[in-house]
């Protein structure tokens, strides 16, 4: 689903957020991405969903090298990947159903299935009744799963999540890593950045770990060593 | 716009919608546009307003101007065909010589009219007018020569004028041909001089509308950057994106367009009274050339394109701006 081949981003002033990283997802695969702050896991996925090109080395998702794909197919390509964001990026002069709905809207569905998809997709996070809300009005909790509901309205077979348990306490953490979990089981691959080891190896799963751009981790998170005095993780 | 469409219609075959439902809500997004901008529009009337009235008077300013060059240009048309010729003769001809060079002149297909101005009327009409009678009387003998005033004929064109003047100073008794056209010509130099400053000045305030357009849109899309930021990371195209802006700018050119006919109609209206007295006082009846069909298509037109690419160009550059390095 996701291949990296020796990819480096460097940023202008000369910062290497990622250097010669190679990964391989696998379709309906579900992987956690960590490492401490800056290094490189949300650069990674904007790689992923072209937010960002890479300066060095080849990105393809679902067969599509993203480097030579002209600029006008890139918000096609968009569709196809549900993201949940890091500050959730809701939109606040709208409903809860508006911003849901946002991702229909951008790609022509008609009202009659807007109105559908949009009440499947909060069914599923538990946000049915709270529709008519503004998003301003919810706990953190409840604001992450409107934007986790609107990752996946349009049921895109990749999922990219930011540090979707950024600010929550621990209930509400695990409960959206289990929600993310039950689209994993429905066939989407998904990928989720976090620095919450506690929590990601409640759930064992591939594990990616990520300092300084550098990829010095890669198998199940039950076998992640334990950081050393100087805070390294053994190989 | 066409590019929305064009890429809309690819998204049909990466996504499981049908063609006809993408060009259904193509067309539902611009009527949802169209009404949301109108209603934005409309929202903050005074704001609204006041833009509408800065792109009125840019575009209402150079209108007028080329409003009364149209007017003098037919006003210096009407006059073309009463071009005169006056042809003063030496002194102490004959009479016989006079009624030979009249008849001749009469004759000649260019010349319309004829009337003989002697040196005694000449005299006595300048001390009339002049205020110079006494010192005149003192005179012993009469300075001014005889006259032949031709009024020529309409449709003539500067050659066969020059023409004329030429055979008419080669005659004998002709001592000097003077043609009161000089006059028409430099009004003929004013006016193209005049028709290039309105141009000129068109131009510059066309600009100055694409800038307020295009600054008053860029302060749109200040106020819905985040908006337009997750449209565009949900897979927004740059069309779907540019769509609301491009008929708010379109509404900004429509409206001011509007004002400006508004504008326009009421200097016409204004001057129409003056102009009617004056005309009176040349006895003519000379009638404003008002706003034509033309005038009006140019101005709604030129307003909403100027509207339509000063929003264009501020959401592209925004836009260009967003997208991934």
């Amino acid at each position: 689903m996701i291949q990296l081949h020796n990819v480096s981003k460097r940023y202008p002033g000369g910062f290497e957020a990622l250097s010669n990283l190679s990964v391989h997802i696998e379709p309906a695969e579900m992987v956690f991405l960590t490492g401490h702050s800056g290094a490189g896991k949300s650069t990674l996925l904007k790689l992923i969903m072209l937010m960002e090109h890479a300066s060095k080395g080849q990105v393809l998702v679902g067969k599509q090298n993203l480097g030579k794909m002209p600029a006008r197919q890139i918000p096609f390509f968009r569709r196809q990947i549900g993201v949940v964001f890091q500050n959730h990026q809701l939109l606040f002069d709208r409903s809860v159903f508006d911003n849901v709905a946002m991702p229909l809207l951008v790609a022509g569905y008609q009202p009659r299935d807007i109105g559908r998809r949009v009440r499947a997709a909060l069914d599923k996070v538990g946000l049915l009744d709270k529709e008519r809300l503004n998003p301003i009005a919810l706990s953190g909790g409840e604001q992450q799963r409107v934007g986790i509901a609107r990752a996946v309205v349009n049921k895109p077979p990749l999922l990219l999540a930011d540090e979707p348990t950024g600010n929550l306490d621990p209930q509400l953490s695990a409960d959206i890593m289990k929600l993310l979990r039950q689209f994993n089981e429905l066939g989407v691959t998904v990928l989720i950045a976090s620095h919450d080891i506690d929590l990601i190896q409640r759930h064992n799963k591939r594990l990616l770990n990520l300092k300084s751009g550098q990829l010095i981790y890669d198998g199940p998170a039950s076998e992640m060593p334990q950081p050393t005095a100087h805070g390294e993780l053994v190989r | 716009m066409r590019r929305g469409g064009e890429s809309e219609s690819r998204g049909a075959s990466l996504s499981e919608l049908s063609f006809v439902d993408m060009v259904r809500a193509y067309r539902q997004h611009h009527i949802s546009s169209a009404k949301t901008s109108g209603l934005k529009l409309l929202a903050s009337p005074m704001s609204s307003a006041m833009t509408w009235l800065v792109i009125a008077i840019a575009i209402a300013l150079p209108s007028v101007l080329s409003l009364a060059l149209a007017n003098v240009d037919q006003l210096a048309q009407r006059w073309d065909g009463r071009v005169s010729v006056s042809v003063y003769l030496r002194q102490g001809f004959k009479p016989a010589a006079l009624q030979q060079l009249s008849a001749s002149l009469t004759a000649r297909q260019e010349v319309q009219a004829l009337s003989y101005v002697s040196p005694e009327a000449g005299l006595a009409e300048f001390s009339r007018n002049s205020g110079f009678g006494d010192v005149l009387s003192g005179l012993d003998a009469n300075p001014l020569p005889g006259l032949l005033q031709l009024q020529l004929v309409g449709g003539l064109d500067r050659a066969q004028v020059a023409t004329l003047q030429r055979q008419l100073q080669e005659i004998s008794l002709v001592e000097q041909v003077v043609v009161d056209l000089a006059w028409l010509q430099r009004l003929h130099q004013f006016m193209q001089l005049g028709q290039r400053m309105v141009f000129m000045l068109a131009g510059l305030l066309a600009l100055g509308v694409l800038l307020i357009i295009g600054n008053t849109i860029r302060l749109a899309i200040a106020a819905r950057k985040e908006e337009i930021l997750v449209s565009k990371l949900l897979g927004g195209t740059n069309g779907f994106i540019r769509r609301p802006f491009l008929y708010t700018g379109l509404g900004y050119g429509l409206g001011g367009g509007l004002l400006a006919l508004v504008l326009c109609q009421l200097a016409l209206w204004l001057l129409s009274s003056p102009v009617a007295e004056l005309s009176k006082s040349y006895d003519s009846e000379y009638q404003l050339i008002g706003l034509g069909f033309n005038h009006v298509g140019f101005i709604l037109g030129g307003a909403v394109c100027l509207g339509w690419l000063g929003a264009w160009l501020a959401v592209s550059r925004h836009l260009h701006e967003i997208e991934p390095r």
